[in-house]
């Protein structure tokens, strides 16, 4: 089947560049039975790209080690759903999970216009087979998943340990999902401003997808935090590497371009501002993709094999991208890009929207330059130098304030203008609550006397309360509009304002997380020390006993995955018990290793499992380092014995069952006499109100995004219609 | 499978071939005004904003955003500048496509309706 995999991605890659010119020859001369074929081409493409993306996963399911992606990239002893998972570990794989999630969404979005746009679509069109000619191109000639080979190497690699975590099914079909989707108003803009009609139109088709991208993309970026807090072993959940930042990167262009959207939906207002920003969120995306897939910069994400060629062809796309965006942006900035009206009053909810954008475009420049700093140093000094997290702490940390601050003034303002007055009573009782929060930061001074997790926390009461009052406002405005009930008022204010109800709740949730952040980033306790069995440790007011250690084998059809080392900590707190916690660390076997073949079993990779009890106001989080040093010269003894049996022609069947007796007395012989372990213990205050925070905008998200049930819109535009006629009636009368 | 990998490649290819060139085969009426029928969609999408806004900003009225005062001063210019956009749209389409249709002036005062 891998030349049926490899036929289809040379059919893709001639069907792109066939969708691009039909597409583009039929736009320039209006046959539209050109513009029809090349939007056939786009469905083509994603037919193909499924087929292609099937045989791979069979061969992944089925552990086909002749395809060399699946001998490098899995194992007979990865579980199923990890196998199925283990494809876009890879490079093949993840390219192919772009161009399939491309093509996908592509071929959704143009179906969805339903003829509409039909001077700008052709375009759009083009740009994104473009982008699927390209990820198609680098399969075949850099990266292809169906590179096959002879004869099948009888076991796999396997799936790199880190990878093996529920998260990481989903986190990179999230992440794509999000590059990919970001692509889509990326195209439009393109296409709309090579005809000039940058109007509402464009912005209303499109703004959907770049909603689903911003969702799609954070929770990607949630689920990446998740994996790093539970998986990685070091007890944070961001850590400023190059490829979280990737992922921010298009999401806070796509967050200003979500609020600016609107000023232009409603005032014909920053069409050029609109336009750069969705084609930097564009350029961000593939940007991000780049980062992690050419290696370019160092990273713990950066899964990269072969990273040159690739390296290049992105530089060059991100390149071309930028050239035309510039140049199409200044050569429409005329006419068509003329606003239409004016900023009425600097009190109006247009300027907290541009404030938002300036502040998180501010935030983007920060997190650009010190991402990219490594690079930016090499060219200047030779040097590559890195800005850790206190770089991008000194300037996100401030700006990050002011963003929480101004979702809290932002509902409360109405469109226009608004006056003083008004505004002084819609924030009084949030004011209030955010002053209460500041007087009990004063009055108990937590933490260690830094002062910006306590403006967090009053900002972000603040912006939670307003977000709230506004929830129970209009529900009560509702209710005394129509008599219903205050449920019934509450689900139809959220099903008939989707967009506007839908962006109070994110901001609630944002809050929220960013109080999560402050708090459990601020006020955490760390202690790194070394126990052994009946030994105890005080962190953050908790006692931490190890009780007892833990040592196994796990097997997955009756092959050895990983041995397990780990213990079992007690703690406590003021004598009472609170819980268990079950650290441990997987060893897994190197495979293909020409060592002894008893060590073989702790070459490989070993991975931290956490012990975790989180709670909503603390987290208690363990990790162990156990220390093998002391099983070493046994394993070494086992070594040599296991050669000197294969000179004396041991059969295979034998020596499975005295390697498995030999591991078995090991992990025994470590239950028996363990030595001190190496711990981080951690206590953090509220991590639970990150993920609580996440799920919040999740939630939001999803009612923003839910498309408008078309009758209703129908039926309220006529309703609108005949007042609007009942207007006109009147004045022509007058 | 060594016979049975190309034929299929083969069929794809076919298919595929097919599927793209079939509007190359059949006729297609070619569009002669695209930029007008832009026009009226951009109209249409101006149209659906200022109901939008005038809709909102009813609701920022009633949940004390704006005064009184403020709210029909913004809702007169609103409800001008919506005319406008119907006027322009009413010229460019046909008169059965028009959306301005109910004469009668609804029974039920604007606050009657939330949406």
């Amino acid at each position: 089947m891998a030349t049926v995999g490899h036929a289809c991605l040379i059919f893709g890659l001639g069907c792109s560049l066939y969708g691009v010119v039909a597409s583009l020859v039929g736009a320039r001369t209006g046959r539209e039975a050109l513009v029809r074929s090349g939007r056939r081409s786009l469905y083509a493409l994603f037919g193909l790209a499924v087929i292609a993306f099937v045989i791979t996963e069979f061969a992944f399911l089925t552990s086909d080690f002749h395809y060399t992606v699946v001998a490098t990239h899995s194992s007979t002893t990865t579980p199923w759903y990890y196998r199925l998972a283990a494809m876009w570990s890879s490079q093949q794989g993840s390219l192919m999970l772009w161009l399939t999630l491309l093509a996908g969404w592509s071929s959704l979005c143009i179906v969805m216009l339903r003829g509409r746009l039909r001077d700008v679509a052709p375009y759009a069109v083009a740009v994104l087979l473009g982008f699927g000619a390209f990820f198609t191109a680098l399969m075949l000639f850099s990266a292809s998943p169906f590179e096959t080979v002879p004869v099948a190497p009888p076991e796999g690699v396997g799936l790199n340990p880190l990878l093996r975590h529920p998260s990481m099914m989903i986190h990179p079909i999230m992440l794509y999902s999000g590059y990919t989707l970001f692509t889509i108003p990326f195209a439009f803009a393109i296409g709309a401003l090579i005809v000039r009609r940058v109007d509402a139109e464009w912005l209303r088709a499109t703004r959907v997808y770049a909603l689903g991208a911003w969702l799609a993309l954070g929770t990607g970026i949630i689920l990446g935090a998740r994996w790093s807090y539970v998986e990685l072993g070091w007890g944070g959940y961001w850590a400023w590497d190059p490829v979280e930042n990737a992922a921010l990167l298009p999401w806070l262009t796509g967050t200003a371009f979500l609020h600016s959207v609107k000023i232009q939906e409603r005032r014909g207002m920053m069409k050029i501002w609109n336009a750069s920003l969705v084609l930097a969120t564009g350029v961000l995306a593939i940007l991000g993709t780049f980062l992690v897939r050419s290696g370019v910069l160092d990273s713990i994400h950066a899964f990269v094999e072969e990273g040159n060629l690739i390296a290049w062809a992105f530089t060059a796309l991100v390149v071309t991208m930028i050239a035309g965006s510039v140049y199409l942006v200044i050569t429409r900035r005329g006419n068509a890009l003329k606003s239409e009206s004016r900023l009425d009053s600097l009190l109006s909810r247009e300027s907290a929207f541009l404030g938002n954008n300036l502040v998180l475009v501010a935030i983007t420049f920060v997190v650009l330059w010190g991402t990219f700093f490594p690079l930016i140093s090499e060219a200047l000094t030779g040097q590559k130098e890195a800005v850790g997290p206190p770089w991008f702490d000194q300037y996100t940390v401030p700006l990050v304030l002011i963003l929480v601050l101004l979702s809290g003034i932002g509902p409360v303002i109405a469109w226009r203008r608004t006056s003083w007055s008004q505004l002084w009573r819609s924030m009084r009782l949030p004011a209030i609550i955010a002053l209460l929060v500041a007087a009990g930061c004063v009055a108990f001074r937590p933490g260690n006397g830094d002062t910006a997790p306590l403006i967090m926390f009053v900002v972000g009461a603040f912006a939670i309360s307003t977000s709230v009052q506004e929830l129970w406002r209009g529900t009560r405005a509702r209710q005394a509009m129509t008599g219903e009930g205050p449920f019934a008022a509450f689900r139809l204010l959220l099903a008939r304002n989707r967009a506007r109800y839908g962006g109070f709740i994110v901001h609630i949730g944002v809050a929220a997380l960013f109080i999560g952040i402050a708090a459990s980033s601020s006020f955490q306790s760390v202690s790194d020390v070394r126990l052994g069995v009946g030994e105890q440790a005080t962190v953050g007011g908790y006692t931490f006993n190890y009780v007892k250690p833990i040592a196994q084998i796990e097997t997955v059809g009756g092959r050895l995955e990983r041995i397990t080392l780990g213990s079992q900590v007690r703690v406590s707190k003021d004598g009472s018990f609170v819980g268990n916690l079950y650290p441990n660390r997987g060893y897994y076997p190197a495979m293909g290793s020409t060592l002894g073949a008893v060590s073989t079993y702790f070459a490989g990779e070993s991975v931290s499992e956490i012990g975790l009890k989180a709670g909503l106001t603390k987290d208690l989080w363990t990790a162990e380092t156990p220390d093998i040093s002391s099983l070493m010269p046994v394993v070494r003894r086992g070594d040599a014995v296991f050669a000197k049996a294969a000179g004396q022609g041991l059969n295979p069947e034998a020596r499975s069952l005295f390697l498995a007796a030999a591991l078995n007395g090991l992990t025994t012989r470590y239950r028996n006499d363990p030595p001190p372990a190496q711990f981080r213990i951690i206590v953090s205050p509220i991590v639970f109100w990150i993920w609580l925070g996440a799920i919040i905008v999740f939630i939001g998200g999803v009612i923003a995004a839910w498309p408008s049930v078309g009758a209703v819109r129908d039926r309220v535009r006529a309703r609108q219609a005949a007042r609007v006629a009942q207007d006109l009636g009147r004045a022509q009368r007058a | 499978m060594s016979v049975i990998a190309p034929i299929i490649a083969i069929v794809v290819l076919g298919l595929v071939v097919w599927f793209v060139g079939q509007p190359l085969r059949s006729r297609v009426a070619e569009e002669d005004d695209l930029r007008e029928e832009g026009r009226i969609a951009d109209l249409q999408a101006a149209r659906d904003a200022k109901y939008r806004q005038i809709r909102d900003l009813e609701m920022d009225y009633r949940t004390s955003k704006l005064s009184e005062e403020e709210w029909r001063s913004l809702d007169r210019e609103l409800r001008a500048e919506a005319v406008e956009v119907l006027h322009e749209l009413d010229q460019l389409l046909p008169p059965d496509q028009r959306d301005v249709a109910a004469p009668d002036p609804p029974a039920a005062p604007l606050a009657a309706d939330p949406r």
